[in-house]
Order: structure tokens, then sequence, then C-alpha cells
């Protein structure tokens, strides 16, 4: 059993990984239900309210009860991970990225899978915490409603469907992505 | 209680994406630099087996748990909301190494700040629902 338990605590590579995503989407399918995390947002905005002023949040919530709990299943899977199946080992970063991390001054990964002086609480008072974590979130919401899915809903969803407005969203995401990695956070790291 | 199924593939995706670090603010930047094959082989790996799925499902008719047959919507098409929605998303992704799935994986995995990002994401939902109407579609 502890032979299990520390088998299972190594990283896991993407071969395995990535087939577990895939067969998560089945079970939501065959459960009759579509796999997509982002809609939880709106939801949270209807169980706030938001419904009362604004008609794109005035929908019955409680329909999306499951995937609120899906949700709630996620941080615990992410509690449980934590808790009992961590390596010693970092993440095994390209040296590379490490180099060019170091540079900007974010500390190389040790024991944490994000960089600790970044999401701290402390940070968020810093104008390079306000950026990253508020700004950073902010644009998670409303572009993941704009685009009607985020990377569960289009990259796995969507593109596994064959869906070309997957395609255009996952162009999307990863044309925004590219110009904030090499444009932005070279200066937002540095503040 | 048939909503105990929902918690029970949460927790294995959740302990999934911990492991293999895809939560990891430093895994996305590495995918955005192409200095890692780790996060494309994630995603390239559950599309093609998501698409074999997808098609079983079509081709084989599979029911539903309930005995309903599966049907999965088309997306409705649209370039510019897609396009600029899509890159919106993107940089939020690259900002905070996170998509909406792993900030609440985060959450479970310790960094109680990202429930600050989560009610920021919240608020740009938000933000999105009141503005749709003058945004182009």
């Amino acid at each position: 059993m502890n032979n299990l338990i520390e088998w299972i605590s190594q990283p896991w590579p993407w071969y395995v990984a990535g087939p577990l995503i895939a067969l998560v989407m089945f079970s939501m399918l065959w459960l009759g239900k579509s796999f997509g995390l982002s809609s939880n947002l709106r939801t949270m905005c209807s169980i706030l309210g938001a419904g009362k002023n604004c008609e794109f949040f005035d929908f019955n919530w409680k329909d999306q009860t499951w995937n609120l709990v899906f949700a709630v299943g996620l941080l615990l899977g992410g509690t449980i991970a934590h808790l009992w199946l961590t390596p010693e080992n970092a993440v095994a970063l390209n040296p590379a990225t490490l180099a060019e991390l170091q540079q900007y001054g974010v500390e190389p990964p040790e024991d944490s899978l994000v960089p600790a002086s970044l999401f701290s609480w402390s940070s968020l008072l810093s104008l390079k915490g306000f950026i990253m974590l508020i700004v950073g979130g902010f644009l998670v919401g409303f572009g993941t409603r704009y685009a009607g899915g985020c990377t569960s809903g289009h990259a796995i969803s969507g593109l596994s469907h064959l869906q070309i407005p997957s395609v255009i969203a996952v162009i999307g995401f990863f044309a925004g992505g590219l110009l904030v990695t090499y444009f932005v956070l070279p200066y937002v790291l540095s503040l | 209680m048939k909503l105990l199924r929902y918690l029970f593939i949460g927790i294995i995706f959740g302990i999934t994406l911990t492991k293999a670090e895809i939560i990891s603010w430093y895994r996305i930047y590495e995918m955005f630099r192409f200095q890692s094959f780790h996060m494309y082989g994630v995603i390239g790996s559950a599309v093609a087996l998501g698409i074999g799925i997808t098609q079983a499902i079509k081709r084989f008719r599979i029911k539903s748990i309930d005995g309903e047959s599966i049907h999965i919507p088309d997306k409705q098409f649209s370039i510019a909301r897609y396009l600029i929605g899509g890159s919106i998303f993107g940089m939020g992704w690259a900002l905070t190494g996170a998509c909406p799935g792993p900030l609440f994986i985060l959450v479970g995995n310790g960094a109680t700040v990202v429930l600050v990002v989560i009610a920021s994401a919240v608020l740009g939902t938000y933000v999105y629902g009141r503005l749709r109407g003058r945004l182009w579609h």
C-alpha cells in the first residue's frame, strides 16, 4: 500500500494525465452533462443575485448544482493531493525557463507548484500581485464567458467534438497568452 | 445523492491536475515559452482520446446512464466572439497561470489567496454579462 502511494505521489507524465482528462469528459457526457468549468462563474453571479438586474444571470441556478459540486470535488482533490500525495521533488522545469525566471526575480519551484512570493496575501498589496492575481482573474472571468468556454469547454470538449468555434477560441487563448508572456510578463515580473 | 458522482469525478480531476502539475503557474509559463512538451502532451493526448470518444458516442449511439441518447450540441458559429473572448481569457491565463478549473484546485492545494482570483473572475463574468449587448459577438 505504501509503495502504491509512493508511486502515485510521483509527478504524473502527460500521457497519464491527458487520457484521464478525456475520461473525465466522457464521464460527464455519460452522466448527461457537459464538461466545462467556467459556467460555474456565471452560476455564482446568479447565486449572488445578479439576475435581478441582468437577464444574462436570470436563470434557475439550482439546475447547475451538479457543476458546483464538481468544482467542490476539484477543491477536495487538490487538498487530497496536497496533503497525502506530495512527493519530495520540485516541478522539473526546463533549465532555460528556470534561468529566465530567475532573471525576473521569480524564485525556483521548491516544494510549491506556484511561486509563493506571488501567490500570497501580502502580494495582493503590491502592483505586481494586483496585476497578476486581480487583473488576471478578471480577464479569466470576462474572457471565458465572452468566448463561451475555457480550456475544458473549448480546448478539450470542443476540439474533441471537432468544433471550428473551439479551434478559433483556442487560437485566441494562445494569441492572448503569448502576447502577455512575451511582452507583458517581462515587465510585470520585474516590478 | 446522485450529486456524489460529480463530487467523485471532481476529486479525480483535482488530483490529476495537481499531480500532473497542470495547476502550476510555472508550467503555464513554460508552455507559453515553448520550453516544454508537457502541457502540449497533456492537451494533445486528451483531445486525441476525446475525438475517439466523441466519434464512438455518435457512431455506436452510446446511451447515457439514464438510457437517453447523448447529445453534444454544436457551438454557434462566430469568429469575433471566440477570437476576442479567447484572447482576453488567454491573457488572464498567462498572468494567473490558471484557467477556471485549476483556480478551484489551487485553493485546495492551500493557495488561499486564489479565492480572491476567483472573486475577481466572478466579477469579470458579471461585467461581461452587463456589457454583453454592446460587445461584438
